[in-house]
């Protein structure tokens, strides 16, 4: 088998998410690259939650319409995901009668000790008929709560089941991580030592990721007042010579533009996770959404140059967090890293070759003595950082100042300073080398970005289109964008928002035929994707 | 630490024996390890006219800045200047939380109760009645009394100066400055352009004999608005651990290649 798809659904409490990811180590393990999309609603208790993990051998980071199994813990979720095909495995206790495989999942749990392990019992159905091997399932357990009382009740169903096929193990598999797990990685690649944020999904679990490491990687971790206050103490922090990250969602990202204009004028380096959730306002605070590409693009007033980095899943989400952190300190500028809900809370198979592609550049430094002066003006616009607390004074501002950091309104000065910090832009774009990647060839481009990237090229693939995914927004790779759409025939851009921002940005420079665009809040599923362009 | 630029405030400002006390102390304490942080109004310009490390931010946020310098570099003195537009207005939150978490800085309130720089309109603390360009037939909030707000968010060091008395203005900022933890001293700085108090804060301000016992006695004698007497010093001072002392480091322990081997 070389793509199988597993839904795993339940109310919220149930425990779907944490067998989910087991059921992921396990196709992990079994040579599968995985990728989790998780689905679930803005409460604690109850509604409807579903996992969808899917395996394939050519590493599609998408989710399929159809499904292979279906693991549902209640009737809910066999009514919501019955149609889709596949072996339904249910939780008998729950769901009446239907055609398929019943566990009485709560019963055996219950025996065995806690009714929580309910869902791990409809894994142990799961594996016996993809032919998982026992050992194989205790390895995954391994570390897992309570895994002993867990595995008693895995047991049972499984010897309960016949063997239908035979899943090897490999002998080395890659990790498996979420998106915001690889944004938080890349930074620390980097020399993060500060993530300041306030919660808010779907950027939550970098700080949670974060909070629960900070003692090991020696980082500071604080949650402010409100994102007013998150990118005000980030700054203050920068201003030492520390490197800080902050990550919110659209909301939060609202709040924080007189903070990045504030970075921009100060020059204080910063790097701004932006995490996208469906919106206007409050938005759908779970459901995934693009349409904050505008925003990222202008995100504060006045004029100034940002860097706006959109990766496509969890390597190029570390990649490009330690270059935003890097390039952000190299330049002293905001670095924007626009990520979305199915990018930071969806997991992937990571390659940790990926380490070797990144390192920790080191900033422009000056002598700490007391002719310093902290804008210089340079031929490139960099000027040189010295952190307080030596010889030398410091004076950052968030006024148009003189070159030692004195406020001014001296015309000429105000022109000079504004150019000066213009300027860095053309060795911006020099450090900048993959800004966009294209897969496969053909006549017809279909363009893609962030999350919408793993169903494109599954779809792309089979509907005979090359695909360009748009990595660097700001500054626009308008040259090799040209390059890439040279000589073909038509022009698809796909992407999850209503206007098709990305598509419009497109406009200035190439010729666009056709939007498809998705505002629901779900992903675009390989099949759908398919029937899209094939109209 | 002068520095040979321009003053703009206006001849008589309460803002010049603010610079003139912190100058002194900031002598003492080391400017090579003090940095200083303010806000937007005619207390920011302090910023331009000393010569010690500085960020000068944004209008409503020089305190959580100064807690942003101080988890970067514990080592430090950081002292937040701001107004009473500045930080009872536009960003009382940070305030609030700042006191509430006893982030180790010194935060130094302007108190001349109204936004001065942008000629003259009411701010939390103008007293009711307040004639000013916003509010021309006479203020109709009532003001806020700050050092109610900082004992009540749990204030460890609460001082009030006035800037008609620089010897003792430069005693309480030493004391705040040495406090361990947040230290909070209002100024009261009279506006001689728009809210000249100064025969007012004379003929009523006392001195505190030692710190009182029931300090919110004292903090409530004067409400801000015309009548009671006005007492000066320290308020309140207890010691506790600061923010940024049980913000813990850790040792490294782990590195990336592990983790994600762990993950695999």
């Amino acid at each position: 088998m070389n793509d199988i798809q597993i839904i795993i659904g339940g109310a919220a409490g149930d425990g779907t998410k944490a067998t989910g990811h087991l059921i992921g180590k396990i196709l992990n393990r079994g040579g599968y690259k995985v990728f989790i999309h998780e689905d679930y609603s803005s409460l604690i208790r109850g509604g409807h939650n579903f996992s969808v993990i899917r395996g394939t051998k050519n590493g599609e980071n998408c989710i399929r319409e159809s499904a292979d199994f279906l693991l549902a813990l209640n009737e809910d979720s066999v009514d919501r995901h019955i149609g889709k095909g596949g072996v339904l495995i249910y939780n008998s206790d729950q769901v009446k009668k239907r055609d398929g495989i019943g566990v009485p999942a709560e019963t055996i749990a219950k025996e065995e000790g806690a009714v929580i392990m309910k869902s791990n019992a409809l894994l142990g159905a799961l594996c016996k008929i993809i032919g998982v091997s026992w050992e194989l399932i205790g390895d995954v357990f391994e570390g897992f709560p309570h895994s002993e009382k867990n595995l008693k009740v895995v047991r049972r169903v499984y010897d309960s089941q016949e063997e239908k096929g035979k899943m090897k193990k490999t002998k080395e598999s890659l990790s498996l991580i979420t998106g915001n797990e690889a944004i938080a990685l890349g930074a620390l690649e980097a020399g993060m030592e500060n993530y300041f944020a306030y919660p808010m999904t779907p950027s939550t679990s970098i700080l949670h990721f974060l909070s629960k490491i900070k003692e090991a990687y020696k980082i500071n971790v604080f949650q402010p007042e409100n994102e007013i206050g998150v990118i005000n103490a980030a700054l203050g922090c920068a201003f030492t010579g520390k490197r800080t990250m902050v990550g919110t969602s659209g909301g939060g990202f609202a709040l924080m533009t007189e903070g990045i204009s504030l970075a921009a004028m100060s020059e204080t380096p910063i790097v701004v996770v932006e995490s996208q959730r469906a919106g206007p306002s409050s938005g759908t605070p779970t459901y995934n959404g693009q349409a904050d590409l505008n925003f990222a693009l202008n995100p504060g007033h006045g004029d100034f140059l940002n860097l706006v980095f959109a990766p496509g899943d969890a390597e190029e989400a570390f990649y490009f967090s330690n270059l935003a952190m890097n390039m952000s300190w190299k330049y002293q500028i905001p670095a924007i890293l626009l990520v979305d809900k199915d990018i930071s809370e969806s997991t992937f198979s990571f390659d940790k070759n990926t380490l070797k592609g990144v390192k920790e550049w080191k900033e422009k430094k000056g002598r700490n003595s007391k002719g310093y002066h902290r804008y210089r003006i340079t031929e490139n616009g960099v000027s040189p950082l010295v952190y307080p607390g030596g010889k030398a004074v410091v004076k950052s501002n968030s006024y148009e100042s003189d070159e030692y950091g004195i406020s001014t309104e001296d015309p000429q000065m105000i022109k000079k300073m504004q150019e000066k910090r213009m300027r860095k832009e053309r060795d911006i774009k020099e450090d900048l080398k993959e800004t966009i990647k294209i897969y496969g060839e053909g006549d017809k481009v279909l363009f893609c970005w962030g999350s919408t990237k793993g169903a494109a090229i599954a779809a792309g693939r089979e509907a005979g289109y090359k695909v360009v995914q748009i990595l660097v927004f700001n500054p626009f790779p308008e040259e090799k964008v040209r390059e890439a759409v040279k000589g073909c025939k038509e022009v698809v851009v796909v992407e999850a928002n209503s206007s098709g921002q990305a598509a419009e940005i497109l406009k200035r420079y190439i010729l666009v035929g056709r939007k498809i665009l998705k505002y629901d809040g779900r992903p675009f599923a390989k099949e759908e994707l398919i029937e899209e362009l094939k109209k | 630490m002068d520095l040979n630029t321009k003053n703009t405030w206006c001849p008589g400002c309460g803002n010049f024996a603010i610079e003139k006390a912190v100058k002194k102390v900031i002598e003492k304490i080391g400017e090579e390890n003090t940095v200083i942080t303010a806000g937007i109004g005619c207390h920011g310009k302090i910023i331009d006219y000393l010569n010690v490390s500085s960020f000068y931010g944004l209008h409503g946020r020089p305190v959580i800045t100064a807690t942003g310098i101080k988890i970067g570099n514990p080592d430090l003195n950081v002292i937040a200047f701001t107004g009473d537009g500045d930080s009872l207005n536009e960003g009382v939150s940070h305030l609030v939380h700042a006191v509430k978490r006893n982030s180790d800085i010194t935060v130094i309130l302007h108190e001349n109760r109204n936004f001065a720089l942008t000629v003259k309109q009411f701010t939390a603390t103008s007293p009711r009645g307040f004639i000013s360009n916003s509010s021309p037939s006479g203020n109709i909030e009532d003001p806020i009394n700050p050092l109610a707000l900082v004992y009540a968010s749990g204030g460890t060091f609460i001082a009030r100066g006035f800037s008609g008395n620089v010897y003792q203005l430069q005693d309480l900022i030493m004391q705040g400055v040495k406090h361990k933890g947040f230290s909070f001293i209002e100024v009261l700085q009279p506006c001689v352009a728009w809210f000249d108090t100064y025969d007012d804060y004379r003929e009523k301000t006392y001195n505190l004999e030692g710190v009182p016992k029931d300090p919110l006695r004292k903090i409530n004698e004067w409400n801000y608005e015309n009548g009671g007497k006005i007492p000066l010093g320290v308020f309140h001072k207890e010691e506790k651990e600061s923010f940024e002392e049980k913000m813990s480091r850790g040792d490294k322990k782990i590195n990336t290649k592990e983790f994600l081997k762990n993950k695999a």
